[in-house]
């Protein structure tokens, strides 16, 4: 057992899969001897060399086609897109290229990468912080992942890796520091599966990477002054989406929540909603309640924290909707 | 001030379109297979398939039997000399007018015929797996390729990508992306540019004020040249040296074949609509199969007789290929479910099931 940041799980991930299968590759700016913008591929460079940890120009259609082109010819490219914003610079590859290869030759191309994206807020910016998951969400072919502690990513990451599909990995930036235990040894888990961080039997609290450690905090809280018994699930993969899980918790407590750093339309959480209304109605006591950042780009640096959901702002929201 | 960098662009053609060499051309200088009656023979042949098939394409797609369909008119010999200048274990990243390359690769007629007939699993070759799909989205091939010629330079792989592009593609910001990063890493990769003067309505004029596509790679530090791609011979020997470059580590080439479109875009197009008779009737005088056609009757290779029986043994092979077409079953209703993922997610299984409950209501009702 080791205790690892965030950002170093993820180096970790990918030098024990670079180890494993040598068609494994990291491609991306700055990754190489600068170890990342966020100091997440840190080592990998000296450890498996220039021919598999590869610079490229800052040109983000050349490295997502290069690396799409080299997926199809049998690698297996993870490849860090830097700042999630950045998706919008070649979003054709996302919307069009990547998800639909298999689809459209009969399953004779096989697309097996990874992109990493750093997102999420972190005081860099209307262009620089967005939570770009539900951008991702909506495109069918695409598998989706939002780790929030460093067990996870190791486990998480690896197993993107090994999908044979294309995988859009988010990496949240104001995590990269966090600290956790991580055990020895290959680590592997599975995608598609949500994991319930904290049992409870009053309301079931959704959430995703940087959410997850202020929900928590917010269940012991509302546990702690109001005697609420939350249950919290880190939902870990928004494609394939674990809403057996998911259904399954809220069939106990009655009362969801979801608490989104996405701006508020079409937020993965609404459709989490729309799920619940369709197949579990009759389980709900009340009505599901989203906890979202406002429809608006993020404004700089402090005023970032009155937008994105806060431990105080799920706290009130939850003891203000259960004592209602 | 002095000069700083100086570029130029050579221009190859060896015969006229009279089938003759070029007076300043010493043929005894050219390649072997200019000399080789096999080799001759098969790139002629090939061109006379393509050129029956395509014709056969067109007729189906105005008999209801096809959907729209990219007449490959005019480009036989830019797409065969290209298809002999590759080996086997090269990679294609072809856009949607390449049947004569992909044909002589190994792409079967009903594959053709099944993916323009809006099937596709048409775009599951079996023959040519490692080869890739037709990419209909412009220019996003160039870095398909361009990512292929990495992952062999990854590999030490002795093989070469050959990205397609049109004259109109190469307006795209993914092409100048895709000509940077193969620079830059030296990547086994040549990107093809076949200019065939049209990009839909809009002429070249409107294209570019660049006075040759050869030249877009000289920013990119590649270089660049042009042929005459209604040679089939410089064609070829061109492709040839470029892909021998990239082969030895030299890097990348771009190369740009001069054609002309002699048909229409694609069958729900009406180019007379934009373009005069009279410049059509241009590009059916300097047209490639009558350059070779004539090129091996100078050498009494060919014959009106060989001609006649050969076109007829085409005829037959196209009738095959129809056929076979025409008795592809329908897919099933899952068979739109299948190959989004590997493994797909349950929640899309169950939405499989619900379009097969639908399809199955729907039929009940006629």
């Amino acid at each position: 057992m080791a205790e690892l940041t965030y950002r170093d799980a993820v180096a970790r991930a990918i030098a024990q899969e670079m180890e494993r299968d040598p068609d494994v590759v990291l491609l991306g700016e700055d990754v190489a001897k600068a170890g990342g913008v966020f100091k997440a591929t840190v080592g990998l460079y000296e450890k498996f060399g220039p021919k598999r940890v590869r610079d490229t120009p800052i040109s983000e259609q050349a490295f997502m086609g290069a690396a799409m082109g080299a997926a199809m010819t049998g690698l297996k490219p993870v490849v860090d897109l830097m700042f999630a914003d950045f998706a919008a610079v070649c979003w054709d590859f996302f919307a069009n290229e990547f998800p639909k290869s298999r689809y459209m030759t009969n399953g004779q191309v096989k697309v097996p990468l990874v992109i990493r994206l750093a997102n999420g807020s972190a005081r860099f910016g209307a262009q620089h912080c967005q939570s770009v998951e539900n951008w991702c969400m909506m495109i069918p072919g695409l598998k989706v992942v939002v780790p929030s502690s460093p067990v996870d990513v190791v486990g998480l990451l690896a197993a993107s890796i090994r999908d044979p599909d294309p995988v859009i990995f988010l990496e949240h930036k104001s995590l990269y520091a966090v600290k956790g235990e991580v055990p020895d040894g290959e680590i592997v888990d599975t995608l598609g599966t949500a994991k319930i961080l904290r049992p409870g039997k009053d309301a079931t609290i959704l959430a995703l990477a940087l959410m997850v450690p202020r929900a928590l905090a917010a269940a012991e809280r509302l546990k702690a002054e109001s005697g609420i018994d939350c249950e919290v699930i880190d939902v870990r993969s928004l494609l394939p989406l674990d809403t057996r899980t998911i259904l399954e918790s809220l069939s106990r407590t009655g009362h969801l929540f979801t608490v989104e750093e996405n701006p508020r339309l079409c937020g993965w959480g609404a459709e989490v909603v729309s799920i619940v209304a369709d197949e579990a109605f009759y389980d709900l006591d009340g009505p599901p309640v989203r906890i979202t950042t406002p429809h608006i780009p993020l404004p700089p640096a402090e005023l970032e924290d009155l937008l994105i959901p806060s431990v105080d702002r799920i706290v009130e929201t939850v003891r203000r909707t259960l004592t209602a | 001030m002095s000069t700083a960098a100086q570029f130029d662009i050579q221009y190859r053609q060896y015969l006229d379109p009279e089938g003759r060499f070029l007076p300043e051309v010493d043929p005894a200088t050219l390649p072997e297979f200019t000399r080789d009656p096999a080799e001759l023979l098969k790139m002629y042949r090939m061109m006379v398939l393509v050129r029956a098939f395509d014709t056969k394409a067109i007729n189906l797609q105005r008999t209801g039997k096809l959907g729209t369909y990219p007449p490959a008119a005019g480009h036989e010999a830019a797409q065969v000399g290209a298809a002999a200048a590759l080996h086997a274990e090269d990679v294609i990243a072809p856009v949607y007018r390449e049947i004569g390359t992909q044909m002589w690769r190994g792409v079967r007629m009903v594959e053709i015929l099944r993916y323009w007939g809006g099937d596709e699993a048409g775009n599951d070759f079996v023959n040519t797996r490692h080869d890739f799909p037709w990419c209909v989205p412009i220019a996003t091939q160039t870095l398909h390729a361009a990512g292929a010629a990495l992952a062999f330079k990854i590999r030490n792989q002795p093989r070469c990508a050959l990205a397609y592009i049109g004259d109109g593609g190469t307006s795209e910001g993914t092409f100048y992306e895709a000509m940077n990063v193969a620079g830059v890493l030296k990547l086994p990769v040549i990107f093809y540019v076949v200019n065939n003067r049209w990009a839909i309505s809009t002429p070249l004029c409107q294209q570019t004020a660049a006075q040759t596509l050869a030249q877009k790679g000289i920013a990119a530090g590649i270089p660049g040249i042009q042929v005459d791609g209604n040679d089939i011979l410089a064609v070829r020997h061109v492709l040839e040296q470029a892909l021998a470059r990239a082969r030895h580590g030299e890097g990348p080439t771009v190369v740009e074949a001069l054609t002309y479109r002699l048909s229409d875009h694609t069958t729900a197009d009406d180019a007379s609509r934009y373009r005069s008779a009279s410049e059509v009737e241009q590009g059916w005088a300097v047209e490639p199969m009558k350059r070779m056609r004539a090129f091996l009757q100078h050498l009494n290779l060919w014959d009106e007789a060989q001609e006649v029986a050969y076109r007829q043994e085409c005829n037959l092979l196209i009738e095959e290929g129809v056929n076979e077409y025409f008795a592809t079953t329908k897919p099933p209703v899952t068979a739109m479910f299948d190959h989004l993922y590997a493994n797909p997610p349950k929640r899309l299984l169950d939405q499989r099931d619900e379009a097969v409950q639908l399809s199955g209501a729907k039929s009940l009702h006629g």
